[in-house]
Formats: structure tokens, C-alpha cells, sequence
């Protein structure tokens, strides 16, 4: 067996997007290869969950964990790796903040597992089946892993030494990070890393007029000046509510930063981030003489023409966002 | 009852899991494939405004987010009742080419195909990139590194980022391309071409030319007669993009053709208490079981389903190859163009191959349309033609990808539907394994045998799970445990990478 540091990828509830991202290291991935034992998902429950139990502790170096906690077998992987690992990395935007999995705290476990097998325009269930538990058949039983009540994000239930953010993460910051790891010049313990630490304002090329703007507008609805900041063009930018580092390609695209590198320094939720910054650019009229609550009024109206400021504010960040759990229905 | 798990096998929603009972006798006696996850974008998505599905449905799954992104555009299109421009729909499908040529290679040198071109019996170790690159040259690792990235790079820029793509919009694309980016395209497109030609002449030489595989490619292990699905355009012609929903019976009859929005009176899917993963199948033809033949509803969306169905292929090179493929096979031709369909599940990986050569050949194609750098990128959505209904469709590479969304009249989401590439298979897939594993587990069958070739029968649909368990190192160990109904351990057989 190799002496090399052993490097794990793990997924829980995720997409396979930080594993391509990974490989879109291209003729890179050699070097990791060389550097590292490259253990690619090396602990997939029951007898592979055993080869994992048997390592000494600490024995991983480093293990990468990506995607969300959706399932109580994501969970048991979580504190298994923990305790296996000298490091455990939040890899990408799933593990540090939920991510688009997350957006299920948004209802409840009951509910979405009725619409997806009960209210569902092409299912065949008259039996009203609904997954779960363990079935018997003559020949034995099959259990299938519960959901949990909500999402979480890996921080949630053990220690995290360090998180990358992305969605997925860019692979010249992966690899900036591989860097890091095999120097052997850790940064603090906790911090974010293989991002900048400013928005991506910062890294967004469009200019900035200042300009107050009298009503929100969907992507959909006009083909955007060019080279003109985009908020204040109307759109949902989250750019200045987002971490930089990704080097803004969306904005270039002529599309709105979705926030999928989340909070910035400083910063604990990014919805809140984004409704204070857009204070500063929504133009409600003159408020001379109107009373508190006719201003309130203006701005209520104003905001109202966002039919989902919660889903579009907190797409990547809902689990660890103040809101945490379940809202709305 | 003795009991045999295979376990891990990932990626698919996630991972799934395989258990094998047998009789006292060490017969098989069932065979369950479990999906053991679920994330529920059919429910969480609800809320949501319609134009974030291309940016939010990309995330079901990070191999093939440009199959999302597009279906998602399409469901898009038909909800504000925007027609997309012209060069929007050769962007789109531009970028699409790109993908198909960056996928199929991945599966063929990564995944799937190192079965055959290291062999179905060498050790797992080799079964791999770098055994494939010992086999047919160093230098084919470096081209296979190379084609992934040269297609990336174009992705990147096309789809506006990396890895999960935002261009996409109703009524078009957000951004349009320079002259040079063209040129790169163009450039890209060539190497494609030849890189495909390369992989054909490989798989000719390696596993056409040598026997023993050809046995195991025509051999009984591999074959279900189910029907056959794919889209096809105007001349019942494969297309990945846009057109029809074709399926063929298992003699090759055209069953039945239909635009994508009548998907409902096609496809039903069912649910089993035991997996997560919903089981579709032909909603006329019903529901039988895991079973095959003309009486059962269980159908293939794969490269060789596309294939089937297809009056030959719309490019000249590959439509030579698709002619060469159905010939070998013996299939007799049923139209001008078109041969019976090819049963033998072996062939899907020489299907794939035909399809990057398409792929190739369709994106230079479109490099060289002349409109193809137009900045007309966008139609503007005309409230007044606003649906709040959509369906559209688009060929994933593993199967035919439906999204179906319905909204409120400020265009927020009140209700979505997706059939996923990987998921049209899983009656055939889990039909795969059982038989593999009746025709494989013997009492005294090698244990690497039975490993490999059970690996086989599911890695030929190239299934989202495959890549944990043949990832570039081979350093994938996996184990199946044989235990009895108490759970007691009889057996264990492991590889080690």
C-alpha cells in the first residue's frame, strides 16, 4: 500500500457536480493522483461502511464532504468520516449551506413525498404506496434508509475544519486549495477557503452608476445592457450578497449571479445581506410628509413584485441561514 | 435464505444498492435493485419563479446539468409561449454536441468501455483509464484528457460557466458567440470528428475482431427484447435536441409517435414501497412485471433505443457506421433506412460511439452555419402569449429527460414533473442484473466473474452510478456478501483496486 496521505471524496445528498469539478482538474488530476491516495467515495454503507469503521481513527488525511444531509444514512456517514479524518472539508455550496437540496425546508418531509408519489401527474400508485421502512417479501427483508425531518448542512452535526464554497466549486480554486493542503500551510481552522473574501461585485466587470431603481424585473423580461451593473438594471443580482472568487462568469453571460458562493466575510445570512443591500437601491419616491407606514407601504408594494424573495435569496443557503428550518406553508 | 448484496453502487439519486436472494440450492431467486434516495425537486421546486428551473434543475445532477438546462429552456419556452430564435435553438444544441462528444468519451474510456477494450476478464485494477492507455497507447489517456477539456472549455463559455450552465432563458439564450469563439468551436469540432472515427476503429479492432467478445456481445446473457424509445426530427431521424418521441415494438413496428407534451398518455410510472425511484413504463402496453417481450410495457432510452428507432443516422459518417453496426448484428432492414432493432444490451456501448461521431459531426455542422454568430439571441416573452403550462424534452444521454411544469399566472411554480434520463431504465437495468446473476451464480462460478460481468450488465446503460465504481485509479474496491435470512455472513467476495 501507497504511504501517500490518503484524500477521500464522499457525496451525501448532492448532484456529482463537485466530483466533475474535480475532474475538470484535467491533465491536473495526475499531480493530485501522484500527491495523494486518492480514495474516490471510498465508504458507501454496510460492508463498505465497515472497511471505513476498521481504519484507525484519524487514519484519512483529508476527506472532501460534499452534498447535504438528506437521509439518516448521510448522517451516520457524516460522524463515521468525522472520526476517521485529521481533516474534514465542506465541499461546496450542499455541505457548507444546504444548497438547492436544502430548498426542501421549505416544506415538509410528508409533504414532498406526497407530490411525488401521490399528487404527481404521471404516477400509477392506487395503492397509495408512499416508500419507506422496511418491506417483507417471502424471501427477506429490504429496508430503505429514512429521510430526515429537514436538510441540514455538514456543520450542523460535527465539526468542519474547513469549507469550500461554489456550486460547484471552480476548479482553478480546487486547485488552490490542493495547493494549500499539500504545503502544509493551513489557514486558521473554520475559515472559508478557495474563494476571495469580497463580494463578487468585486470580481463583476459591469459599471456601478449609484442608480436608484424603481422596479424589480425577471430575467426574462429584456435583454440587458451589456455592460451596465445589473441590479441596477432591475435584476435579482446577488452578486453583492455573494462571496467572490468564481471570477463573476454568470454576470459576463449577461445573466444575474445566482449567490451560489454564498455568504461573504462578515456575513451570517445572505438573505438578510441581500434585502439590506437592495434597500439601497430601491427608489420608493419622494417620502416627504408620507407617515411611517405609508412608507412602509411603499416598500412593502415594492418588495411584492418578488413573487420568491425567500427561494431566490436563500437558493444556496437556506439550512444555514437564520430562517434554518421550515418557513412559509 | 442465502442473500447476496452488491453494495456500493452510487450515483443515480444518489447510490443504489443491489440484493440477490437465492434458494437453498444457490439458485436465484430475486433480485432487488434499491434506489435509497431521494431529494424531491418535484416538490421543492413548487414556489419557486419558472425562470430559475434551467439554474435550479441543472442541480438533479451534476454529469448531465446541460441536459437539465435545456429541458428546462424548452419547458420555459412553452410556458411564456416564446418561441426561441433561430440561432438560439443552434446554440443550445451547439453547446448540447459538445456535451454528448465530452460524455459519451468519458463513459467509453472511463466508465463503461474499459470492459471491454482492457477485457471482461482482466483484473479490476486494469479495468480502467490507465489500462485502457496501456492497451491502446499512452497517448490515448492524454487524448482523452484532452477532448473532456477542449469540450469543457466550450461549454463553459456557451453555457456561461462551468459545470452547471445559466444561459439558458425563455425564448433563447442569453449570450451569443465571437468570431474567435466560432473558430475554437470549429477547431474543436475537427478533433472531435477524428477522436470519434479513433473510438470506432478501437472498438472494431479490440472487441469486433476478437472472438471471444463478439460471443459475449451476441451472447444471451445481455438480450431483452423490450420496445425501443428516442426522439426523432421530421425525417424519423436521432435527434438529441428537438422532435418526435419515437417507439419501436420489439420486432421493430413503430409503436406509437408522439409529441412530447402527451407524455401523460404514454408513460405511467409506478411506485414500489422498497426504492425510492419510480418505475415508468408504456402506460398502453402495462404494466407486467420485470419482464420483456411485445406484452410488457418496460422499454430502453438509451444510445441503442435511439438507435433503434431511428430511419439511420443524419450525418453522413456516422450514418456509414450506424449501416455497418445493424449489418454485423445481421438485422434485415424494415424501411430504406431503418433495420430491426439489435436486442443484445452489449451493443449500446458501439450505439454510443455511433452517437459521438453524430455529435461531432452535427456540431461542426453548426459551427459552420453561417447564422451561428448572430447576436439574435433572444425572443422577448409577449405577456399576452403567456401559457403557464409547459412540457418539454430533450435526449439525455441516458434517456429521454422530460420536465413538466405548471404555474401561476406571475409565472411561480404550482406544480412539477420530471422523468429523468437514468430513470426510464430502471425496469430494463434491474431486468439486466437478474439475469446476469441467473446465468452467472453458480456454486462454482469464479468470484471475479461474477463481479465483473453483473458490473457489466448495468454499466452498459452507462446509469448515473457508474463512475464510483470504475473512477480513473481503479481504486474502487467492491464487495458482495452472501448471507443467509438471518443476515449471518456465508460468503464474502471482495476486489480490492
Amino acid at each position: 500500500m501507497s504511504e501517500k496521505p490518503k484524500l477521500a471524496v464522499y457525496w451525501a445528498a448532492s448532484c456529482g457536480g463537485c466530483e466533475i469539478a474535480i475532474t475538470n482538474l484535467h491533465e491536473k488530476i495526475l499531480d493530485v493522483d501522484a500527491a495523494l491516495d486518492f480514495m474516490f467515495c471510498p465508504c458507501l454503507m454496510d460492508t463498505k461502511k465497515k472497511d471505513i469503521e476498521a481504519l484507525p481513527d484519524r487514519a484519512i488525511a483529508v476527506t472532501l464532504f460534499n452534498g447535504a444531509l438528506r437521509s439518516e444514512e448521510n448522517l451516520e456517514m457524516a460522524h463515521l468520516l468525522r472520526r476517521k479524518s485529521q481533516l474534514l472539508v465542506a465541499f461546496g455550496s450542499c455541505a457548507k449551506g444546504g444548497c438547492i437540496p436544502a430548498l426542501a425546508n421549505f416544506t415538509s418531509k410528508e409533504e414532498l413525498l406526497h407530490s411525488i408519489y401521490l399528487d404527481n401527474p404521471s404516477v400509477d400508485n392506487p395503492a397509495g404506496i408512499i416508500p419507506s421502512g422496511t418491506t417483507s417479501f417471502p424471501e427477506g427483508d429490504i429496508h430503505l434508509p429514512g429521510l430526515l425531518g429537514r436538510v441540514k448542512h455538514l456543520a450542523q452535526e460535527v465539526e468542519v475544519d474547513y469549507h469550500i464554497p461554489g456550486c460547484p466549486p471552480e476548479p482553478h480554486q480546487i486547485w488552490n486549495v490542493i495547493e494549500i493542503i499539500l504545503s502544509g500551510k493551513l489557514p486558521p481552522k473554520g475559515s472559508t477557503i478557495g474563494c476571495g473574501t469580497l463580494t463578487v461585485c468585486d470580481d463583476c466587470d459591469r459599471t456601478k452608476e449609484e442608480k436608484r431603481i424603481t422596479a424589480f424585473r425577471r430575467t426574462y423580461e429584456f435583454y440587458p445592457e451589456p455592460t451596465v451593473c445589473l441590479l441596477e438594471q432591475g435584476l435579482l443580482c446577488m452578486g453583492i450578497a455573494t462571496r467572490n472568487g468564481c471570477g463573476a462568469p454568470c454576470t459576463r453571460a449577461n445573466m444575474p449571479c445566482t449567490g451560489c458562493y454564498g455568504t461573504p466575510d462578515g456575513v451570517s445570512d445572505q438573505g438578510a445581506k441581500m434585502v439590506a443591500a437592495l434597500g439601497s437601491v430601491m427608489d420608493i419616491g419622494d417620502t416627504t410628509g408620507l407617515s411611517e407606514s405609508e412608507i412602509t407601504g411603499r416598500v412593502d408594494a415594492f418588495l411584492s413584485t418578488i413573487p420568491d424573495y425567500a427561494g431566490q435569496f436563500y437558493k444556496y443557503t437556506l439550512a444555514s441561514s437564520t430562517l434554518g428550518g421550515r418557513i412559509g406553508r | 435464505m442465502p442473500r447476496i448484496t452488491i453494495d456500493p453502487i452510487t450515483r443515480l439519486e444518489g447510490h443504489g444498492r443491489i440484493d440477490i436472494f437465492l434458494t437453498d440450492q444457490g439458485a436465484v431467486e430475486n433480485v432487488y435493485f434499491q434506489i435509497p434516495e431521494l431529494r424531491g425537486f418535484e416538490q421543492f421546486c413548487v414556489g419557486r419563479m419558472a425562470e430559475e428551473m434551467p439554474v435550479i434543475t441543472n442541480r438533479i445532477c451534476g454529469v448531465c446539468p446541460e441536459a437539465h438546462h435545456l429541458a428546462a429552456s424548452k419547458t420555459l419556452d412553452a410556458v411564456f409561449g416564446a418561441e426561441p430564435t433561430s440561432v438560439a435553438k443552434k446554440l443550445r444544441e451547439l453547446l448540447y454536441m459538445a456535451f454528448f462528444v465530452t460524455d459519451h468519451t468519458t463513459h467509453f474510456y472511463a466508465l463503461g468501455g474499459p470492459d471491454f477494450i482492457v477485457g471482461p476478464d482482466a483484473p479490476p485494477s486494469e479495468r480502467n483509464i490507465l489500462g485502457v492507455a496501456r492497451k491502446v497507447g499512452l497517448e490515448v489517456a492524454g487524448e482523452v484528457i484532452a477532448c473532456r477539456k477542449r469540450n469543457h472549455e466550450i461549454i463553459t463559455f456557451l453555457g456561461g460557466r462551468a459545470i452547471h450552465p445559466v444561459a439558458g432563458v425563455p425564448g433563447g439564450w442569453s449570450r451569443s458567440i465571437t468570431g474567435e469563439e466560432r473558430t475554437q468551436i470549429e477547431n474543436a469540432a475537427r478533433k472531435n470528428i477524428e477522436f470519434a472515427k479513433f473510438s470506432l476503429t478501437t472498438f472494431e479492432k479490440i472487441v469486433l475482431k476478437n472472438p471471444v467478445y463478439l460471443d459475449l456481445v451476441t451472447s444471451d446473457i445481455y438480450l431483452h427484447r423490450t420496445y425501443s424509445m428516442g426522439t426523432v426530427d421530421t425525417n424519423n431521424q436521432a435527434n438529441f435536441y428537438d422532435g418526435m418521441i419515437r417507439v419501436v415494438d420489439p420486432e421493430g413496428n413503430e409503436f406509437v409517435k408522439y409529441h412530447p407534451s402527451e407524455y401523460r398518455e404514454h408513460i405511467a410510472e409506478r411506485v414500489e414501497a422498497w426504492t425510492y425511484l419510480k418505475y415508468p413504463y408504456l402506460k398502453k402496453v402495462g404494466w407486467k412485471g420485470l419482464t420483456d417481450g411485445v406484452e410488457s410495457g418496460i422499454y430502453i432510452a438509451t444510445p441503442l433505443s435511439r438507435l433503434n428507432v431511428s430511419e439511420g443516422m443524419a450525418t453522413p459518417l456516422a450514418n456509414a457506421e450506424y449501416q455497418r453496426m445493424y449489418e454485423t448484428f445481421g438485422c434485415k432492414k424494415i424501411t430504406n433506412a431503418r433495420y430491426q432493432p439489435i436486442h443484445h444490451r452489449l451493443a449500446t456501448h458501439w450505439a454510443r460511439l455511433i452517437e459521438m461521431l453524430y455529435a461531432s459531426e452535427h456540431m461542426l455542422e453548426l459551427a459552420l452555419d453561417p447564422e451561428i454568430t448572430s447576436p439574435e439571441t433572444r425572443t422577448i416573452p409577449d405577456p399576452a402569449r403567456f401559457v403557464g403550462e409547459g412540457i418539454g424534452s430533450v435526449e439525455a444521454p441516458r434517456g429521454t429527460l422530460t420536465h413538466h411544469y405548471v404555474t401561476n399566472e406571475r409565472g411561480v411554480l404550482t406544480k412539477v414533473n420530471m422523468i429523468v434520463g437514468t430513470t426510464n431504465n430502471y425496469a430494463p437495468i434491474s431486468m439486466s442484473i437478474k439475469r446476469a446473476a441467473e446465468k452467472l451464480i453458480t456454486d462454482n462460478a469464479p468470484e471475479e466473474a461474477i463481479l465483473n460481468r453483473i458490473e457489466m450488465a448495468f454499466r452498459l446503460y452507462d446509469p448515473c452510478f457508474s463512475c464510483a465504481t470504475h473512477f480513473l485509479p481503479g481504486k474502487m474496491p467492491l464487495t458482495v456478501s452472501i448471507r443467509d435470512r438471518q443476515g449471518m455472513l456465508l460468503r464474502d467476495i471482495r476486489r480490492q483496486g
